[in-house]
């Protein structure tokens, strides 16, 4: 793969505030509680899950219910129960073991309920995490190109695991415990409110004091895990890009220096983590002693209170009436207001999770948020077949025969013959907008013709047949396939009907069969023999211990760099489009093996428009056309023949005539 | 190769547990100070409820109608003044305990972490091969992540479960020795439950690994072959592949956590079970009055009961998580326990190369062990200082092979390998390793500047040094054309410039090294015949006339021109000669060299 991008500028795709190197300061404002990240988490509950969330609030309250009713079963127990028999010294059990049978099924309910809100639960967080995983991969499918050569790609794979990691601990557990919490809240609330109006009030002074600190680490904190977890991003990104090239590394002798430069990073993810903890580490103690402290503030006053209701100066009869406690008030007031601060504390405790899953689904939503390629092509490739008129025309059926489908503003739809003509129109191009690395390329390809592109490295040639595919989209000009201008076809159907076979090649994890019908998913096993024996990859691939279903694993590993080239070019013949882009698709195979698999491209080759990228003379010479680039310009065009008469560049680069100079 | 990954060796665990001790380092005190604090923790906690017993008790002489209001006063504000001293207390020691279980159990990751990395970087080749890049980036990740929360649970709970579980059952015996009895069924229940769940979840849990390798590996190879899943405008493929592993992972996970949520359940019955026994068993004792129990006795028996049962649960959880990160701990092990198979330990480091010299003898080589055929049979082979080579071959001759001997990359199998006249195992690393400079056939350039990458080759290299490098492979002028120049910044594997471009940063990062040796593996194979042509002018200049140059090569005009040029065919040496002796004399040569010249022979 080459990908040049002089200069490199212009690195960071839009809306990618994270990066590497220049450290610039990443979006850090607003990193309180952010209730818009929060309803987006949320916008990936399914239906089904918004139905059985449902579920999971009646089960909670349920199983609060039963918690509240057996924290009073035992008072209950002695006062209505033994008391009376120990006084009236009845020896009739039945009632006694009534009131325990009774007891055990509320148990058992409470166990039952909550074991399904944890049951949903676990179902519902790992759901969620599926669908935001599924929809960032296939968001991630539809960014262009430079978002892959930007973003180290640990770096992305860390968004994927440990960012959405931070979701499940929030949704499986924050959830179910803030559900629970309030409905405790909700019921020691209404209980409070008919014990006494002040002392409530006391209460609420007390709580909105634990708020406020609580939400002020929260929001201190916020901004130091997202550091963390950009650093989690940072070291993985090392470890992967490092591991990855560790032969260069021992080569050099660079161990020394790459443990340094990791030393590095893991002290940065150890010192942000060391801020992010801090204040986190603080909010436990700190609530809990607020707690205790209002439990004896509010014994204070209302003893005060007590007191001044029993020596009459808070009147019990009219509007001051409400001031006034008894000592019985005060004290289950007391019980109340711990039962009262218990569910807001275990609430701030989850705000450690909350914090970090609002720092993991940011950069989550990086991902989700970055533009997608643009694609207003409505030029569409349709099965085709003629009709009795000699018309062609539009057929379900699969024919072989092909069609680009060109709806017109007047509603007219015209069905144009897929052939493979390519068409240049002084096409001008740059990675960015101050660098043009193209010039005025100006070319015509007929359908079956071979172009051929040469010249120096980074004169152009792959940035050309990166503009074909619309990888890049132009600065300049226009390229018409098939007389339709490019940009108004479909990526997809576009990119279906070229071909590519790319000088690094990538195959994926399975096998060599599987591999190779990458380029044609409906084809028959038949088919990928035969593309195979095309391409001249058979008879390796038969001696491989499994044959064609061989494993291939981390990029075909196992296989030697000629013969991953053979299988991706027997994957692009299987794909048999009518364009066939071959950029340095021989160079890894030596010349033996390359005439070899030259038989194969060649008949490959026939009746498509190809275009070569290559310094083999031999891949190069029955060409049709030859056109040698430098920087960016056509500077010679012409048949092998013609060229080497003319004695220019060509001659130069491929006689070796400049040796001699 | 495929190990299965479900198997935890004892002797991975061993090599993990034997370091455990290291990776404590500098956080000790802290891992020490932690259990201990908790322990005070729990201490001065268990003095608050007291102490807001007490504030209840003085309530309640408010409803003696005879109440001296004074006094009141005074004892509450001595609650107020004990409370708030308590509280402080708590707030300090309670800040303090989870700050250091927070510091000690990321310095323990960070260390761990560290010392794997610097374990990687140690191992050859032929180590990297077998423990597979994907999962040694895993391990690296994922797994010691696993083992830091581990570490942090244990910690914290090590001190404080017990402690609590004993303290709650004296007073509970204390109490009532007949209500206890309940204890002797309960307790063996909760560590049967447990066990069993322990049991199941290994397996599950090492599966659910697996399939986060998988994972990994499947969203590994999406983005770094984007280019090829667009040009074939496979995205939907590519999601079906995808969503099929994702879905895998979650069913997984959620496998792995149900086991859990029977746990809860179970222990809960198990204490819901107890309490209503005592209550039963307490009301008939009371009742009958034959042990002198009393109502409030049994109250806090109850509420002992719970404390009892859910400190235990504590403390067996933590041996769950340890049993649950045995998995991750082999995995880690392993890589440890990897004895590096090319090692330089105690090489006298005074030993230098004294020239360019390099001998085969008798060498044959194979990956494995276990393999039949060897990669390379017999070779034997002499190039003195000095000397252009040339190689050539065709795929899968063992060309590359054969040079990665040379600077100790592997070590063959049997026979020799001679470098500036001794052994290449009798050397350091450093030593052989900064003479001899591979430009390997994988190019890869790491993140940073240009000027940063082709530095690697000597590390206090001058800008003009660097500059001249650059120049002799051909790279300067593309440099010079950045907008940035040598400051231009390189992507992740350097894919911000062309294949051609970082051949030529290669070489130069090889270059600059002024070894004795150079050996060029392919690696001018995107670069045009001209620029090729260039660099091996350069390297027939004065200034790199002492030096052994190997060139691997596909183009016979790569090599037409050295001093000798060898033919390899299946692991063997074929031929050896000059360009003229080998069109008359090897077949193959002679088959290479018309295959290519067709062309201009053409004309």
């Amino acid at each position: 793969m080459s990908n040049p991008a002089p200069g490199g500028q212009n690195r960071m795709p839009p809306k990618m505030p994270m990066n590497r190197h220049g450290g610039t300061p990443v979006r850090m404002k607003g990193e309180k509680l952010d209730f818009k990240v929060i309803r987006r988490i949320f916008s990936y509950l399914g239906k089904k899950q918004k139905i059985l969330m449902l579920l999971v609030v009646i089960c909670i309250f349920l199983s609060s219910i039963a918690n509240v009713y057996s924290s009073l079963f035992l008072g209950s127990l002695i006062d209505d129960y033994i008391t009376p028999m120990l006084q009236t010294g009845s020896k009739d059990f039945a009632p006694l073991i009534g009131m325990l049978l009774k007891m055990a099924a509320i148990f058992l309910l409470g166990i039952v309920s909550t074991f399904s809100y944890n049951r949903i639960m676990v179902v519902v967080s790992q759901a969620v995490l599926r669908n935001v995983r599924d929809e960032m991969f296939a968001h991630m499918q539809t960014l262009p190109i430079k978002f892959f050569d930007t973003n180290n790609h640990g770096d992305i794979m860390s968004r994927y695991t440990n960012d959405t990691d931070t979701l499940r601990q929030m949704i499986s557990q924050t959830i179910p415990q803030v559900i629970s919490s309030i409905v405790t809240i909700v019921s020691t609330f209404t209980a409070m409110v008919t014990q006494s109006i002040p002392l409530l009030f006391v209460v609420l002074v007390c709580i909105t004091c634990m708020i406020t600190v609580t939400g002020k680490v929260a929001g201190n904190s916020g901004k130091f895990f997202m550091k963390q977890q950009q650093s989690i991003g940072d070291v993985n990104g090392y470890i992967e890009e490092m591991i990855t090239g560790q032969k260069v590394i021992k080569v050099f002798c660079h161990e020394g220096k790459t443990k340094e430069e990791f030393d590095e990073k893991n002290e940065e993810l150890f010192s942000n983590a060391y801020s992010a903890n801090k204040f986190v580490n603080m909010l436990g103690p700190i609530n809990n002693n607020l707690g205790h402290l209002q439990y004896v503030v509010i014994a204070i006053i209302g003893c005060v209170m007590a007191v001044l209701t029993t020596n009459g100066t808070i009147p019990t009869e009219g509007f001051g009436s409400i001031f006034a406690v008894t000592a019985g008030t005060v004290a289950s007031f007391l019980q109340l207001s711990k039962s009262f601060t218990m569910p807001i504390n275990q609430i701030s405790q989850q705000l450690n999770s909350v914090v970090m899953a609002m720092a993991g689904a940011k950069r989550i939503f990086e991902i989700l948020d970055t533009e997608s390629e643009k694609d207003e092509g409505y030029v569409t490739l349709v099965n085709a077949k003629y009709n009795n008129e000699g018309e062609l025309c539009e057929t379900p059926e699969h024919t072989g025969l092909w069609a680009w489908k060109h709806p017109h503003e007047d509603g007219t739809t015209t069905y144009t013959k897929l052939q493979g003509e390519v068409r240049f129109f002084d096409v001008d191009f740059g990675y960015n907008e101050e660098k043009i690395v193209l010039h005025n390329i100006s070319l015509y390809a007929e359908p079956g013709q071979k172009v051929a592109f040469v010249g120096a490295t980074g004169a152009g040639k792959t940035t050309i047949t990166n503009l074909i595919n619309r990888f890049y989209d132009l600065a300049d000009g226009k390229i018409r396939y098939d007389g339709i201008n490019i940009n108004k076809i479909r990526k997809s159907d576009l990119r279906r009907s070229l071909g590519i076979v790319l000088q690094d090649t990538n195959l994926f994890t399975g096998t060599v069969k599987e591999n190779i019908r990458y380029g044609n998913l409906e084809a028959t096993d038949e088919q990928i023999i035969e593309a195979a024996k095309k391409a001249n990859a058979h008879s390796f691939i038969s001696r491989l211990p499994d044959g064609y279903d061989t494993m291939l694993t981390s990029n075909g590993a196992n296989l030697s760099q000629g013969q991953r080239q053979l299988i991706s070019i027997a994957r692009a013949a299987v794909a048999d489009p009518p364009v066939m882009i071959l950029d340095e698709a021989t160079s890894s195979i030596d010349t033996r093996t390359e005439a070899l698999v030259q038989k194969g491209m060649d008949a490959l080759m026939k009746g498509r428009t190809v275009f070569v990228i290559a310094h083999r003379l031999s891949t190069v010479m029955n060409s049709d056309v030859i056109m040698v680039l430098e920087n960016g310009v056509i500077i010679e065009r012409g048949s092998h023949d013609d060229l080497i008469a003319k004695k220019g560049k060509y001659y130069q680069l491929y006689t070796g005539a400049f040796e001699l100079e | 190769m495929e190990k299965n990954p479900l198997k935890v060796k004892k002797e991975h665990t061993k090599a993990a547990m034997s370091r455990f001790w290291g990776f404590t380092k500098g956080y000790r005190l802290l891992t020490l100070f932690c259990p201990l604090l908790i322990f005070l923790d729990v201490i001065v906690e268990l003095e608050i409820p007291d102490a807001m017993g007490n504030v209840v008790d003085i309530l309640n002489q408010l409803n003696n109608t005879s109440y001296d209001s004074s006094l009141i006063w005074g004892e509450l504000t001595q609650k107020l003044i004990e409370m708030l001293l308590l509280c402080i207390a708590t707030l300090i020691i309670g800040y303090l305990a989870s700050r250091c279980s927070a510091i000690a159990s990321m310095g323990f990751g960070a260390n761990l972490r560290r010392e794997l990395f610097n374990k990687t970087q140690d191992l050859s080749f032929e180590n990297i091969d077998r423990l597979k890049i994907s999962s040694l980036i895993t391990r690296m990740t994922t797994d010691v992540s696993q083992v830091q929360n581990v570490y942090k649970n244990t910690i914290v709970q090590f001190i404080k479960g017990p402690f609590m579980l004993i303290t709650a059952l004296i007073k509970a015996l204390s109490i009532s020795k007949e209500l206890s009895v309940v204890f002797s069924l309960a307790l063996p229940a909760i560590i049967i439950v447990l066990a069993i769940m322990g049991y199941l979840a290994v397996p599950i849990f090492k599966k659910m690994l697996k399939t986060t390798d998988e994972f990994n590996g499947t969203l590994r190879g999406n983005i770094n072959g984007i280019r090829v899943v667009k040009s074939f405008v496979r995205e939907e493929h590519e999601k079906s592949k995808f969503d099929k592993v994702n879905t895998a992972v979650m069913e997984m996970n959620v496998r792995a956590q149900k086991l859990a949520l029977y746990v809860t359940p179970a222990i809960m019955l198990i204490i819901y079970g107890c309490m209503i026994f005592s209550m039963w068993r307490g009301s008939y004792l009371i009742i009958e009055n034959k042990t002198g129990l009393t109502l409030g006795e049994m109250t806090t028996f109850v509420n002992y009961i719970t404390q009892v049962l859910s400190s235990l649960m504590t403390v067996l959880l933590v041996f769950v998580s340890m049993i649950l990160a045995k998995a991750s701990i082999g995995r880690i092990g392993e890589v440890f326990a990897e004895e590096p198979t090319v090692s330089d330990k105690g090489n006298n480091p005074e030993l230098k190369l004294k020239n360019g010299d390099i001998e085969f003898r008798n060498v044959s080589f194979k990956y494995s062990k276990d393999a039949v055929k060897n990669i390379l049979d017999d070779v034997n082979l002499k190039i003195n200082s000095g000397e252009t080579v040339g190689i050539i071959g065709s795929t899968g001759s063992s060309k590359s092979t054969l040079i990665q001997l040379i600077p100790r990359l592997y070590d063959p199998t049997e026979g020799e390998v001679l470098v500036g006249g001794n052994n290449v195992r009798d050397y350091t690393f450093e030593n052989l390793r900064s003479e001899v400079s591979v430009v390997l056939q994988q190019n890869i350039l790491f993140s940073g500047t240009i000027m940063e990458n082709i530095r690697w080759g000597k590390p206090d290299a001058t800008q003009e040094e660097i500059i001249e490098a650059a120049k002799d492979a051909q790279a300067h002028e593309f440099i010079s054309g950045f907008e940035k120049g040598y400051e231009t910044e390189l992507g992740q594997g350097g894919n911000t410039v062309s294949g051609g471009q970082k051949q030529r940063i290669c070489i130069a990062r090889a270059l600059l090294k002024k070894p004795k040796i150079i050996i060029l593996d392919d690696s001018t194979s995107a670069v045009d015949t001209a620029t090729d042509t260039k660099i091996r002018m350069a390297l027939r200049s004065e200034k790199y006339s002492g030096i052994t140059k190997i060139i691997i090569a596909q183009r016979i005009t790569s090599i037409m021109d050295a001093d000798r040029i060898i033919v390899i065919d299946n692991g063997k040496i074929d031929s050896v000669g000059t360009h003229e002796q080998l069109t008359k004399s090897s077949e193959i040569y002679h088959e290479i060299f018309v295959s290519q010249q067709e062309g201009v022979l053409a004309q």
